[in-house]
């Protein structure tokens, strides 16, 4: 079949390259091996029928969440080879963990058998003769409403505090202080000067103030805003 | 599902969860490899939704991988920011050096 082979051809891209995310020395060769994980992984989701969420996948991930890992990888100014070691140290815990995963997957699965009445106790049944994304948006926006709000909630609040966390003053850029200019009164800003006649020409001085101050220096900016 | 069979997915899904429970042993030093690490994990939990959802014929599966794609993306976007201001402040991401930020 067709399909099978595709199916073995993605899972296996997919599988191999997950594995060269977590081995290759470059933190950058991982990031784009992550992507074609994304890739393969959306394959399959198209062989599952789920188009919508392949798309997502596609776009959500690759476009940003591994361009995100791209931009921090590539900005951080890091020896990346000091990071290597403690390969050899942690293989041997890692492998262990992983042959005792597997090993508990295997006996869950054989184990296990589908409900006898599974088509009862499903939650929401597939709409029949609709689209995948139809469907999905027929149950996503009435029976997932609330669910859906949340969602919205954590990556707000994921942003902010992204947001929060990153942001930083820098001394040398230049802020609208509004509450030093809120609170400015019309005695420190203005003087009505009375001046006597022929005071104020040129000849004697031009307009002299009585507390002349001298404007103070800008300090001096070297760069704007946030790198 | 056309053809393939349920099983094949969940195969192929929970060698991709030991792969990311390797790579977060296998790289206890760089914090980046970590997180991609648990991307891999939650991809390979999206696989099981999403491949019980198209076996049951349940949408309740693709509706919860939609979410568990939100929370990853959330979590990813936090993650580098902490990863961020960690290096900012001690100029290297070395996971074992954090337990020097204890109070």
């Amino acid at each position: 079949m067709i399909v099978n082979f595709f199916f073995y051809l993605f899972a296996a891209v997919m599988l191999v390259s997950a594995t060269l995310v977590i081995v290759s020395r470059n933190p950058v060769h991982s990031v784009l091996f992550l992507i074609l994980t994304f890739f393969n992984a959306a394959a399959l989701f198209l062989i599952a029928g789920a188009e919508f969420l392949a798309m997502i996948l596609v776009v959500v991930y690759v476009g940003a969440v591994a361009v995100l890992f791209l931009f921090v990888v590539m900005m951080l100014d890091i020896d990346f080879e000091e990071l290597r070691g403690g390969f050899q140290r942690y293989a041997g815990v890692g492998a262990a963990v992983g042959v005792a995963l597997l090993v508990e997957f295997a006996l869950t699965f054989g184990g296990w058998t589908l409900a006898p009445n599974v088509d009862a106790l499903r939650m929401s049944p597939t709409p029949a003769n609709v689209s995948n994304t139809q469907a999905l948006g027929q149950v996503l926006y009435t029976d997932y409403i609330f669910l859906f709000q949340m969602a919205g909630l954590v990556l707000l609040v994921a942003m902010i505090g992204a947001i929060v966390l990153t942001l930083r003053d820098r001394k040398s850029s230049r802020h609208q202080n509004i509450r030093m200019q809120n609170s400015r009164t019309v005695a420190e800003t203005l003087e009505v000067v009375t001046i006597s006649l022929g005071a104020g020409t040129t000849e004697s001085g031009g307009f002299l103030r009585r507390h002349a101050t001298p404007e103070p220096e800008p300090e001096p900016v070297d760069d704007h805003g946030h790198h | 599902m056309t053809s393939v069979s349920l099983t094949h997915y969940l195969i192929v899904s929970a060698i991709m969860l030991v792969i990311g429970v390797f790579g977060i042993f296998l790289n206890r030093k760089n914090v980046i490899i970590m997180l991609m690490a648990i991307e891999l994990i939650l991809l390979a939990v999206n696989l099981n939704l999403v491949a019980f959802s198209a076996a049951l014929n349940d949408l309740a599966g693709q509706v919860m991988a939609m979410f568990v794609l939100t929370v990853a993306a959330a979590e990813a976007a936090i993650g580098l920011a902490i990863v961020l201001v960690y290096f900012r402040n001690r100029g290297s991401i070395q996971v074992e050096d954090v337990n020097l930020m204890k109070g």
